[in-house]
């Protein structure tokens, strides 16, 4: 970080208009952005609520707190509120909205009204979902398997699923938007290969949550109306197959997974260039690597299904597709390192996120191969070493990828910083509690403990008061940015690019004005086209002189004095 | 959004770029809806191939001198739609709104046609999960009452999309009789052309899948594998 002397902008997105109707009405993309961030916090803590439930009853061994059946709404709710009202919707609707046209250099998305609209059905579907919640849960599992979620269960599942059903629109809406907008709205001079490496994993989510999301949602339908009538197309009582739900269902949440996990990777491209001062090692290759993901992840879906009755041949080839999901995966991951090879490495609380990051994803994605290979996975399906791989993906990476995002770019969303030391101790905290909450789950489900039961046996206690006592630490990790970063909205020092980094977003001023740009800013240079030589950062003369620390002119023309 | 004087909205440049971005938006839709039948088609897949016969005993129940009747109101609705599109590109505001008070009237037919498809399959219990009931061959109950659902929820999902398109159209129609098109804003009308040519589109795979393929044919006849 470094020390800024600047004020903050007289009009700016945040007091060009005020009165609750200019919020719920706007179509400026950086307050939908906020939208979107006030309603996933709540879901987040919402779900990581019922996530610290799950973990105090796994103290021990026996029930304590909770049966059977409230375990089971806890989890199934702990699963649906996180996946799909808080991770998918998470860094494309915060991250993205606010970021995508000041990245690309346009006044708005390509469809600022849909824009506003997909915020508003994110809405809906929340509230489905909390209704589920105050009138008694659902206990089916994230994955609402039938026959039980469509003739067993007596909870509420078609308000569950219709829940699901809308949130899936809204984020089909989202992805559409950011396809068109990267394709229609880039600056002048922005070519494909100059964008941000953050443009191309949205783009590449985008892609997938256009082209999954329906399978889903025409699916949570089925699910709904087998319910209502009593039809049959998933119930074998009446011919039904309940495996083609499983096939239905995972064709959407397989690469749903990369719709988390893909903005993260992005959002790390971005901070390990900034704080290393250089343009990402093999830009050309880990953009398109996004893109193989996007591919690969629709054709990898069978590997949840293992033991599902599926054949031998068509799990082999399941397996073999799913093997090669790691390339793209290896690709950004040592280009990554290979960044950091010679950089001008420093340690702000991003890139403590980012490194984190990096280690957790890289164990997250080794043990997904132990998972698709067809005979480790009989041992190890539904076992708590798949809950903690998934965990290092999810939570590991995207929920680390959302938080190093959120505070790389919190001084340009509000013009002010977040203090820096607690920063840094947050991030160390959450750091500790997630290895220290799900490395011991790998061993346990490694010994066989089950996922999803409430009482497990005797032997595996201590590795779970290890878990529970990690993500009590987790918790306390994620409750402090929250504490921190709303206080500093007020006191914070007031900062417009404290990381002096590259990029049209902060080409701006901090907070952006209501169309981002003062005039249309025309693009000559490749993306994160730093100085060569570490020795002439401004990071270093920043802080000897503090003379290169003004920030850069809202039209661009403060760049090359600030290059040379 | 946009003022007055310029049919093209503040965060645009040109007309250019805001029409290539209404249209690939529109195609990224069409994108979504394919995916969406696409999962119904192949779920009907499945269970053809699991119960052939009740299929094809239960198609057979299907009227398709009706499904032919309604095919071909489609059809003509998508050319006169074709010719409305022409119409607002040419700034010929007569034709653009009769071509599309001739789209919304076969749009129409087809739904009264359907309704009474429906109605009809109501009377004689082929409804599942209202009042289903099987005659036939017992062993088939399942495959038929299975066929009748994918029946039901295709058509019935595809005749929401004819229902949404004709509240489209009203709109549509409401504003060019506004005059709000002209041969360099035209978007609109060319938006909905794409969509109503795709519920058509989605209607000429489900008449032959549903009304004619292996239907008329005795049980376990005719060389159906």
């Amino acid at each position: 970080m470094i020390e800024e002397n600047v004020s903050l902008p007289r009009i700016h997105y945040l007091n060009s208009h005020y009165g609750w109707k200019s919020w719920l009405f706007t179509t400026d993309h950086k307050r939908i952005g906020l939208l979107y961030m006030i309603s996933i916090t709540l879901m987040f803590f919402l779900g990581g609520f019922f996530a610290l439930l799950i973990r105090l009853e796994l103290l021990t061994p026996q029930a304590d707190m909770f049966n059977a059946d409230t375990y089971n709404k806890f989890f199934t709710l702990h699963g649906v509120i996180l996946i799909f009202f808080f991770l998918v919707p998470s860094i494309p609707g915060t991250l993205g909205n606010f970021l995508i046209p000041l990245m690309i250099g346009a006044k708005d998305v390509a469809f600022p009204k849909l824009n506003l609209l997909s915020w508003y059905i994110f809405v809906i579907g929340s509230l489905f979902t909390l209704w589920v919640v105050a009138v008694g849960g659902i206990d089916t599992g994230w994955t609402f398997y039938t026959p039980y979620s469509t003739t067993f269960a007596n909870t509420h599942v078609i308000a569950a699923t219709l829940g699901v059903f809308f949130t899936g629109f809204s984020s089909i809406l989202t992805g559409l938007n950011f396809i068109v907008t990267i394709h229609k709205m880039r600056a002048p001079g922005l070519t494909w290969f100059r964008l941000p490496l953050f443009i191309w994993s949205l783009y590449a989510t985008s892609i997938i949550q256009v082209l999954a999301t329906p399978v889903l949602g025409i699916t949570m339908v089925l699910i709904a109306v087998e319910r209502f009538a009593k039809v049959g197309i998933f119930d074998p009582a009446l011919g039904g197959d309940p495996v083609l739900f499983q096939h239905m269902f995972w064709f959407y949440s397989h690469p749903a997974v990369y719709i988390m996990i893909l903005p993260s990777l992005g959002v790390v491209s971005e901070l390990i260039s900034a704080f290393t001062w250089k343009r990402v090692f093999g830009y050309k290759f880990v953009a398109i690597s996004s893109l193989m993901i996007a591919i690969f992840s629709f054709i990898v879906w069978g590997h949840h299904m293992y033991v599902s009755s599926m054949s031998i041949y068509a799990g082999m080839l399941f397996s073999i597709l799913s093997y090669l999901v790691a390339v793209p995966s290896a690709v950004k991951v040592f280009n990554w390192t290979a960044t950091l090879y010679k950089g001008s490495v420093s340690y702000d609380t991003p890139m403590l996120y980012a490194l984190g990051f990096i280690g957790l994803f890289t164990i997250g994605g080794l043990t997904g191969l132990f998972l698709a290979s067809m005979g480790l996975d009989r041992h190890l399906h539904d076992t708590y070493f798949v809950i903690a791989h998934f965990h290092l993906i999810m939570v590991g990476g995207a929920v680390m990828g959302y938080f190093g995002g959120l505070h790389y770019w919190w001084p340009k969303m509000f013009g002010r910083m977040y203090p820096e030391w607690w920063g840094r101790l947050s991030a160390l905290i959450v750091f500790v509690g997630f290895n220290l909450s799900f490395f011991p789950q790998f061993i346990i489900g490694y010994l066989g403990m089950p996922r999803r039961y409430h009482v497990y046996a005797p032997e595996f206690q201590v590795l779970n008061v290890m878990s529970t006592a990690g993500s009590s630490i987790l918790g306390v990790g994620y409750l402090l940015p929250l504490v921190y970063l709303i206080w500093s909205l007020r006191y914070g020092k007031v900062a417009a690019n404290p990381w002096k980094a590259k990029g049209l977003e902060w080409e701006t001023a901090s907070p952006p004005p209501p169309e981002n740009f003062l005039e249309q800013p025309i693009v000559t240079e490749e993306a994160y086209n730093y100085p060569t030589r570490p020795a002439h950062s401004p990071r270093h003369a920043g802080k000897l002189t503090g003379g290169l620390a003004q920030p850069a002119g809202a039209t661009g023309k403060g760049r090359e004095a600030e290059v040379v | 959004m946009s003022n007055a004087h310029s049919p093209v909205a503040h965060h645009f440049y040109t007309v250019e770029q805001q029409k290539d971005s209404a249209t690939i938006g529109m195609w990224l839709f069409l994108a979504t809806e394919i995916l969406l039948f696409g999962a119904l088609f192949t779920a009907y897949a499945v269970y053809r191939y699991r119960f052939p016969d009740a299929f094809m005993v239960a198609s057979s129940r299907m009227d398709w001198k009706m499904g032919g009747l309604n095919t071909l109101f489609l059809i003509i609705s998508s050319v006169t739609m074709v010719f409305a599109v022409s119409s607002a590109e040419k700034g010929r505001r007569g034709g653009l709104l009769g071509f599309l008070a001739a789209t919304g009237f076969f749009g129409t037919l087809f739904l009264v046609v359907k309704y009474f498809e429906y109605m009809h399959h109501y009377h004689d219990r082929d409804v599942p999960g209202l009042n289903f009931h099987w005659t036939g061959a017992p062993e088939l109950a399942n495959g038929a009452q299975m066929f009748f659902f994918l029946y039901f929820f295709m058509t019935g999902l595809h005749a929401l999309h004819m229902l949404v398109g004709l509240g489209l159209l009203i709109w549509i129609f409401i504003t060019a009789y506004q005059g709000k098109y002209s041969p360099e804003y035209y978007n609109p009308v060319e938006m909905f052309g794409l969509y109503w040519h795709f519920v058509d589109l989605v209607w000429i795979f489900l008449f032959p899948l549903l009304y004619l393929l292996g239907a008329h044919l005795p049980p376990g006849g005719g060389g159906h594998h």
